[in-house]
C-alpha cells in the first residue's frame, strides 16, 4: 500500500512502513476532525444567527472589532501553519531531529505569539467597550466560537510540548512520526477554521 | 359515529377495544373547520397508507405458512435474492404513495397554516400562558378572562400567544391545532367553531408540577349571547391590578377585569421583560 | 476551601436523610428506589469478594481491549439500566392509574424527575449501550478482522457510557436528577426555574454519553473501511454492516450539535451566557433546532442496528439468502442522509411559515420510501424459504407487523396538519414506543438470542425465550395501544394525573402492559440463569448453531480471543454460507503465523473513572474537584502516549492448538437438520445443504 489514500504528509517512499500504518491510523484522525470540523460548523451557525438577532442592545460587531490586530493574529497563525509545514518536510526527507525541533519550535512561538494577541484583544473588548460574553447573545457565542478555537490551539501547544518530549525520549520513531503527522493536520485545520473566523466573524462583522 | 371515525378508531384502539365514542375530545370529534379539515386529512392518509399495509398484512401469514419449516408446501430457493420486477415494484409503490401524499402535505400544510385567518373581522384575543393560569385578553372589548376564553360562535377568532416564563403551547383540540406559547415573543393561532359549544383547552407542553392544571374552557357563544356576556362581564369586573399574575398564582384572582392596561400583552411579550422568576 | 472540592453537595441532599426529614409516600419512594441501589452495589461488592472474582473481573474484563469483551459489557451496561428505566415507567403508569382517585404515589416533581430519567436512560444509557455493544460484538467478526481500529479507544468509549450511567445512577442517592424532560428544553431548564443539580446531572450524563458515541461512530467507521479482510468488498458486507457504517457515519457528525447545546446550556445557568435565555439576545428556539440537529439522526442511529439485525435474522431462520440486498444498501444510506434533513419536524408548532413546515412534512415523509422498501425486501426474504420461528425470529415478524403500525402513525405525524393535532400528546408517545420498543430493544433481544451462544458457548434456553417474547410481545401493545387513543383524546405526555375519569381504564390497561414488559425483563433474567445452569445441554463448540451465513460463524463458539486463525475467504455475501458449501469452512490450514492483539491496559478505567468525578463535580459545581480529575484524565491520555509496549503476540503454536481444538470439536459434533436445532444433539455443526 504505497499509493496515498488518506490526504496527510507522504511517507510512501522514505518510511513506507510507517506510511502503511498511516493508512489507518491517520484516516481515523481525519474523521475525529470531520466531528470536531462538525462542532464548528454548528458554532458558526449559531454565530449567523446570534450575531445579527442577538445583539439585544449591547456592542455590536462593529464597535468592538480591531481589524489590525486580528489580522496580526492571521498572520502569525499562517506563519505557524509554514513553519509545521518545514518541520514536516524535516520529518519526511531528512532524519534531522535538529530542523525538525527547530521548526516546531518557532511554530510553538507562533501560535503562543496567536494566543497572546487573542488574549489581548478579548482584554481590550471588555475593558474598553465592557464586552463580556454575559452582555448579549452575540457576545456569548462569539466568545464561545474563538474560545472554542483559542482552547483547541492551547491543546496544540501542550501536545506540541509532548511531542518535545517524545522527540527527545524516543528519537523519531515510527510511533512519533505518526503522532507529529497527525498534529500536522490538526494545526493546519485549526488554521482553516481561523481563515472562516477572520473572514466570518471579523471581515464581514465590519463590512459596512 | 360515522364511518370516517370508526376506521381510526378501530385501527388503533383494537388492543383495548372499548368504546371510545364517549370520549369526545380531541380533532377527531372536531366542532370546528381546522380540526374537521385535520380529521379529514387524518383519515384520508390511513386509507392511502393501507396501499402500503393491507398487502403486507395478508401476505406475511401468507408467507410464513407456505413457507415453515415443518410442512410447508412451497418451494424452497435458497438463493433467490433478487427479482427485478419485484424490485421495481416495492420500490415504485411507495413512491407513489408518498408521492401522493406529499402533494396532499403541502397543500394542507399551507391551507391549515394556523397563522391563515379563518375569515374576515376575526375576534381578536390576546392569551397569556402563565403558571397554572391563562389570561385572556380582548383588546377591543377592554375585558380580561382569566382560565374562560369567551367565544362568538360565528365569528372566527384570531389568538396571539405569549408566556410568562417557560414554553408552553396552547390548544383547543376540539376546534384547532396548536402552537407555541413562548416568554419573549408573539405567536399566532386561529380558530373558529361550527356551532356554540364548550370546548375544553390546555397547554400540552410540560412547565412544571402545575402543568396539568394548566387547562381553560372555550365558550363559543351565539353572537347575541356573546355581546350580553362580554357586556355582564364588563359590569362585573373590577380593573387590572398591575401584579394581577401573582395574584392569580396565590389564589387570589378574578375570574375576570377590566382591561385599564392596554399594554399588558405587549410588555410581557417583549424580549426585554426577563420574565416572572419563580 | 471545602466548598471548592465539595461543591453544594450537602447532607440535605442524600435521598435517606429527606425522608428522614420528611417520611410521605413520595419520599419513601425515593429512599426504597435509592436504597435498592445502594443494596445492589453492596451485594455486588459482596459477592465479588467472597467468590474472589475481583482478579478475573479486572484481568479479563474490566482491562480487556477485546471488542467481544468490551461488547459484552455494553450489553450487561444496558441492561442493569433497563431494570432502573423500566420500574421507572411502572411507577409513573401505577401513579398515573391511581392519581385520579387521591394523590397518587409521587409528587408532581417527582414524577417530572421520573420522566426524565426514563427517557434519557433509555435513549442512552439502554438503547445506545445496546446496540453498540452489539454492534462491537458482531461487526469485526462479520467483516473478518481481529479487533476494532482502536482498540484502547473503544475500551474508554465504554468507561464513559459506564461513567454516564454511574451518574445517572448517584442521582437516585444524592439530589435529584432533572425534571425537564430528556429533551431539557430551556428556559425551563434554564437557572431562573431550575435553579438545582437536575439539570447539570442531565448535562453531563448527556456530555458522557455522548462523547463516548462520537469516539464508538469514529472507531466503528474506520474499523469497516480499513479491516475488512481481503475480499470483502462493500458490496459483500452482510447488512449488519452497512447498518453499522451508516449509524457510525451518524454518530460522527449528529453528536456535536448535542454536546454544543448542553454546553451552551450550561453556560446559560453558571456564567451567564444569553444562548437560550429570555432576553439579552438569548434565543430559546435554538434550542430545539440543535437538540433535534442531533435528536433526528439519534432516531436511526438507534433504529438503523435493529434493521441491521433484523435483516440477519430472517435471511438465517429462513434458511435463505437475503432479498434484494442492493435495495437495502441503498434504502439504508438513504434514511441515513434524509435523517439530517428533517429535524424540524420535532418542533412544526413552533410558528414557523408553513412552507418551512411543508418542506420538512415531506423530506420526512420520504423516509417512508426506503422503509417501505426494507419491509417488503423482509417479507419477500421468508419466500421461498423454510421459515422456522425461533425466538429472534417471532420477534421479527412481530415487528414487522406493529412496525406497520408504528409507520403509519410517523407519516401521520409527518403531515404539520396532523401534527398540531397530536404533538406533544400521547399519540405521539405511543409513536415513538411503537418504532423503539418492536424496533430497536426488540432487534436487541433478537440479536441477544441470535448471537448468545458465539459470545458464550451456549445457547439461550427456548423456552424462557419465549416467555420473553409472550410477556413483552401483548405488554407493549397493552401498554401502549391505549396511549393512541389517549393522544387523540387530548391526552398530553408528561401529565402527573388526569383528572378525566374517562381516561381511568385506559391507564390501568397501559400499567398493566409496563407490568408484563417488566415481567418480560424478569423472565430474560431467569432465562439468562436456566441457560446457565443448563450450558451443557446447550453447548454448541463447533459454533455454528442457526446456519449461519455470515463469518462471525466461521470458527468455535465462543469465538477465538484473536477472532480468526487465518485469514478467512470472502467470495459472498454469505460468506460462511459459501465457505460451507464449497466444504471449505472447517478445513486444517497450512500455517499459522503469530498474532499481535492489544495489551490489556487499565487506562480506560481510569478516564471514565476520571471523566464520571469530573462530571460529577461539575453538577455539585465542586470547581477544584472538577479541574483536578479533568486535568487527571488528559494526565492519563499523555502518559499512556510515553507508554510504547501495547502489544502482545499470541504465538503460531498456540493459535494452531486452538485451531486444531475446535476442529476436534467440529469431528465429534453430528450435523444438525434444522428440525432438530433446540435439542441438545446441536453442537454448532448445521447439516449439509440438500
Amino acid at each position: 500500500m504505497s499509493d496515498v489514500r488518506h490526504p496527510g504528509l507522504n511517507l510512501g517512499t522514505t518510511d513506507s512502513p510507517v506510511h502503511d500504518a498511516a493508512e489507518e491510523t491517520v484516516f481515523g484522525f481525519w474523521v475525529l476532525m470531520m466531528s470536531d470540523l462538525a462542532l464548528f460548523a454548528v458554532l458558526f451557525a449559531t454565530y449567523a444567527a446570534m450575531s445579527v438577532h442577538g445583539i439585544a442592545g449591547g456592542p455590536a460587531p462593529v464597535e468592538i472589532f480591531d481589524l489590525k490586530s486580528t489580522l496580526w493574529q492571521t498572520l502569525a497563525l499562517l506563519a505557524s501553519s509554514f513553519t509545521f509545514g518545514m518541520a514536516a518536510l524535516a520529518l519526511k526527507y531528512d532524519d534531522d531531529r535538529r530542523a525538525l525541533s527547530l521548526w516546531l519550535g518557532a511554530t510553538f512561538v507562533l501560535g503562543a505569539l496567536f494566543l497572546g494577541l487573542e488574549a489581548r484583544d478579548w482584554a481590550r473588548m471588555v475593558t474598553e467597550h465592557g464586552a463580556t460574553p454575559q452582555v448579549s447573545g452575540f457576545l456569548s457565542i462569539f466568545y464561545l466560537l474563538t474560545g472554542t478555537h483559542f482552547v483547541h490551539v492551547a491543546a496544540g501547544l501542550l501536545w506540541m510540548l509532548v511531542m518535545a518530549a517524545q522527540l527527545a525520549i524516543f528519537g523519531l520513531d515510527g510511533a512519533v512520526k505518526l503522532r507529529l503527522m497527525r498534529l500536522a493536520i490538526y494545526w493546519h485545520l485549526l488554521d482553516v477554521v481561523w481563515v472562516a473566523i477572520f473572514s466570518f466573524v471579523f471581515l464581514s462583522g465590519l463590512a459596512p | 359515529m360515522t364511518p370516517d371515525r370508526i376506521l381510526p378508531t378501530c385501527l388503533l384502539f383494537f388492543a383495548v377495544g372499548a368504546p371510545a365514542a364517549a370520549q369526545e375530545q380531541g380533532f377527531l370529534w372536531a366542532a370546528g373547520p381546522v380540526a374537521e379539515a385535520q380529521r379529514a386529512h387524518f383519515v384520508s392518509i390511513l386509507w392511502w397508507m393501507a396501499v402500503v399495509t393491507v398487502p403486507l398484512l395478508i401476505g406475511l401469514p401468507l408467507i410464513l405458512w407456505r413457507y415453515r419449516l415443518n410442512g410447508g408446501g412451497g418451494r424452497y430457493r435458497r438463493d433467490w435474492g433478487a427479482s427485478p420486477l419485484a424490485e421495481v415494484a416495492i420500490w415504485s409503490v411507495p413512491v407513489v404513495v408518498v408521492g401522493f401524499l406529499a402533494w396532499n402535505l403541502w397543500h394542507a400544510t399551507l391551507s391549515l397554516d394556523p397563522y391563515r385567518p379563518l375569515g374576515p373581522d376575526p375576534l381578536e384575543v390576546q392569551a397569556i400562558a402563565a403558571e397554572g393560569h391563562f389570561l385572556f385578553l380582548y383588546p377591543d372589548e377592554g375585558i380580561v378572562t382569566v382560565d374562560r376564553l369567551l367565544l362568538d360562535a360565528d365569528r372566527t377568532a384570531r389568538l396571539k400567544l405569549t408566556s410568562v416564563d417557560v414554553l408552553r403551547s396552547v390548544m383547543v383540540p376540539r376546534l384547532a391545532g396548536q402552537i407555541y406559547a413562548m416568554p419573549g415573543m408573539t405567536t399566532e393561532l386561529n380558530l373558529a367553531a361550527f356551532a356554540p359549544g364548550t370546548y375544553a383547552g390546555l397547554n400540552t407542553q410540560y412547565s412544571g408540577p402545575l402543568f396539568p392544571e394548566e387547562r381553560f374552557e372555550t365558550e363559543a357563544l351565539p353572537e347575541t349571547n356573546w355581546h350580553a356576556r362580554i357586556e355582564a362581564t364588563r359590569d362585573g369586573a373590577g380593573p387590572l391590578p398591575p401584579d394581577v399574575l401573582q395574584r392569580i398564582a396565590m389564589g387570589d384572582g378574578a375570574e375576570a377585569y377590566l382591561a385599564a392596561d392596554a399594554d399588558l400583552f405587549a410588555r410581557i411579550a417583549a424580549p426585554s421583560s426577563h420574565g416572572a422568576h419563580r | 476551601m471545602i466548598g471548592l472540592f465539595l461543591g453544594t453537595l450537602r447532607w440535605d441532599d442524600v435521598t435517606f436523610v429527606e425522608f428522614w426529614r420528611t417520611p410521605d409516600l413520595n419520599n419513601a419512594i425515593a429512599a426504597a428506589a435509592a436504597g435498592l441501589l445502594v443494596l445492589g452495589v453492596v451485594a455486588t461488592l459482596i459477592l465479588l469478594t467472597v467468590r474472589g472474582w475481583w482478579r478475573p473481573l479486572w484481568r479479563d474484563w474490566l482491562t480487556s481491549l477485546d471488542h467481544k469483551k468490551i461488547g459484552i459489557m455494553y450489553v450487561a451496561l444496558a441492561l442493569v439500566m433497563f431494570a432502573r428505566a423500566v420500574a421507572e415507567a411502572n411507577v409513573m403508569r401505577a401513579h398515573q392509574a391511581t392519581a385520579a382517585l387521591d394523590a397518587g404515589l409521587v409528587a408532581p416533581d417527582h414524577f417530572a424527575e421520573l420522566f426524565s430519567t426514563h427517557g434519557t436512560i433509555m435513549i442512552f444509557l439502554v438503547a445506545m449501550p445496546l446496540l453498540t455493544g452489539i454492534m462491537n460484538f458482531v461487526m469485526p467478526l462479520q467483516i473478518g478482522a481481529r479487533d476494532v481500529s482502536f482498540p484502547l479507544l473503544n475500551a474508554i468509549s465504554l468507561m464513559l457510557t459506564a461513567a454516564a450511567a454511574g451518574l445517572v445512577m448517584v442521582s437516585l442517592v444524592l439530589g435529584h436528577f432533572s425534571t425537564g424532560g430528556w429533551s431539557g428544553y430551556p428556559p425551563y431548564t434554564g437557572a431562573d426555574i431550575s435553579p438545582g443539580e437536575g439539570p447539570d446531572y442531565w448535562i453531563w450524563a448527556l456530555t458522557l454519553s455522548s462523547i463516548g458515541s462520537t469516539l464508538t461512530g469514529m472507531n466503528f467507521a474506520v474499523t469497516l473501511y480499513k479491516r475488512r479482510v481481503q475480499g470483502m468488498h462493500l458490496f459483500r458486507m452482510p447488512l449488519f454492516c452497512w447498518t453499522v457504517l451508516c449509524t457510525s457515519i451518524l454518530m460522527i457528525f449528529a453528536m456535536a450539535p448535542l454536546t454544543l447545546a448542553t454546553l451552551m446550556l450550561w453556560l446559560d445557568r453558571h456564567a451567564g451566557f444569553h444562548f437560550f435565555t429570555v432576553g439579552s439576545g438569548g434565543d430559546m428556539m435554538n434550542f430545539a433546532n440543535l437538540f433535534w440537529l442531533f435528536g433526528h439522526p439519534e432516531v436511526y442511529i438507534l433504529i438503523l442496528p435493529a434493521f441491521g439485525v433484523w435483516s440477519e435474522v430472517f435471511s438465517t431462520f429462513s434458511g435463505k439468502r437475503l432479498f434484494g440486498y442492493l435495495s437495502l444498501v441503498y434504502a439504508t444510506m438513504a434514511i441515513a442522509v434524509l435523517s439530517f434533513t428533517v429535524w424540524l419536524h420535532h418542533f412544526f408548532t413552533m410558528g414557523q411559515s408553513a412552507n418551512v413546515n411543508a418542506a420538512f412534512g415531506i423530506a420526512t415523509m420520504l423516509i417512508g420510501v426506503p422503509t417501505g422498501v426494507k419491509v417488503y425486501d423482509w417479507l419477500l426474504t421468508m419466500m421461498f424459504g423454510r421459515v422456522r420461528l425461533r425466538v429472534p425470529m417471532l420477534f421479527a415478524n412481530y415487528f414487522l407487523v406493529t412496525f406497520l403500525l408504528g409507520g403509519v402513525t410517523g407519516v401521520l405525524l409527518a403531515n404539520p396538519t396532523v401534527d398540531y393535532g397530536v404533538h406533544n400528546s400521547l399519540f405521539l408517545v405511543a409513536h415513538f414506543h411503537n418504532m423503539l420498543i418492536p424496533g430497536t430493544l426488540f432487534a436487541m433481544l433478537a440479536a441477544i438470542h441470535l448471537w448468545f451462544p458465539k459470545a458464550f458457548g451456549f445457547r439461550l434456553h427456548e423456552g424462557w425465550g419465549r416467555a420473553v417474547f409472550w410477556l413483552m410481545a401483548p405488554g407493549f401493545l397493552l401498554a401502549f395501544m391505549p396511549l393512541y387513543a389517549m393522544g387523540m383524546m387530548g391526552g398530553m405526555r408528561r401529565t402527573a394525573y388526569f383528572s378525566d375519569p374517562l381516561f381511568r381504564p385506559w391507564l390501568w390497561a397501559a400499567e398493566a402492559g409496563a407490568v408484563l414488559i417488566l415481567a418480560g425483563f424478569a423472565a430474560l433474567v431467569v432465562q439468562i440463569v436456566v441457560s446457565v445452569r443448563r450450558r451443557d445441554a446447550l453447548a454448541v463448540p463447533a459454533g455454528d448453531p442457526w446456519d449461519g451465513r455470515s463469518l462471525e460463524w466461521l470458527g468455535p463458539a465462543p469465538a477465538f480471543e484473536f477472532n480468526f486463525a487465518g485469514e478467512p475467504k470472502v467470495e459472498d455475501v454469505d460468506a460462511f454460507t459459501a465457505l460451507k458449501a464449497q466444504g471449505e469452512a472447517y478445513r486444517r490450514q497450512e500455517t499459522y503465523e503469530d498474532i499481535e492483539m492489544p495489551r490489556n491496559s487499565a487506562v480506560p478505567v481510569v478516564i471514565g473513572a476520571l471523566a464520571g468525578l469530573a462530571a460529577f463535580a461539575m453538577v455539585w459545581q465542586a470547581w477544584a474537584t472538577a479541574a483536578l480529575a479533568f486535568a487527571g484524565v488528559w494526565a492519563v491520555v499523555i502518559g499512556r502516549s510515553f507508554v510504547r509496549d501495547t502489544e502482545r503476540t499470541i504465538p503460531a503454536a498456540e493459535v494452531e492448538a486452538a485451531h486444531r481444538a475446535w476442529l476436534a470439536d467440529v469431528a465429534a459434533a453430528t450435523p444438525v437438520h434444522r428440525r432438530d436445532e433446540l435439542t441438545p444433539e446441536n453442537r454448532g455443526l448445521a447439516e449439509e445443504p440438500l
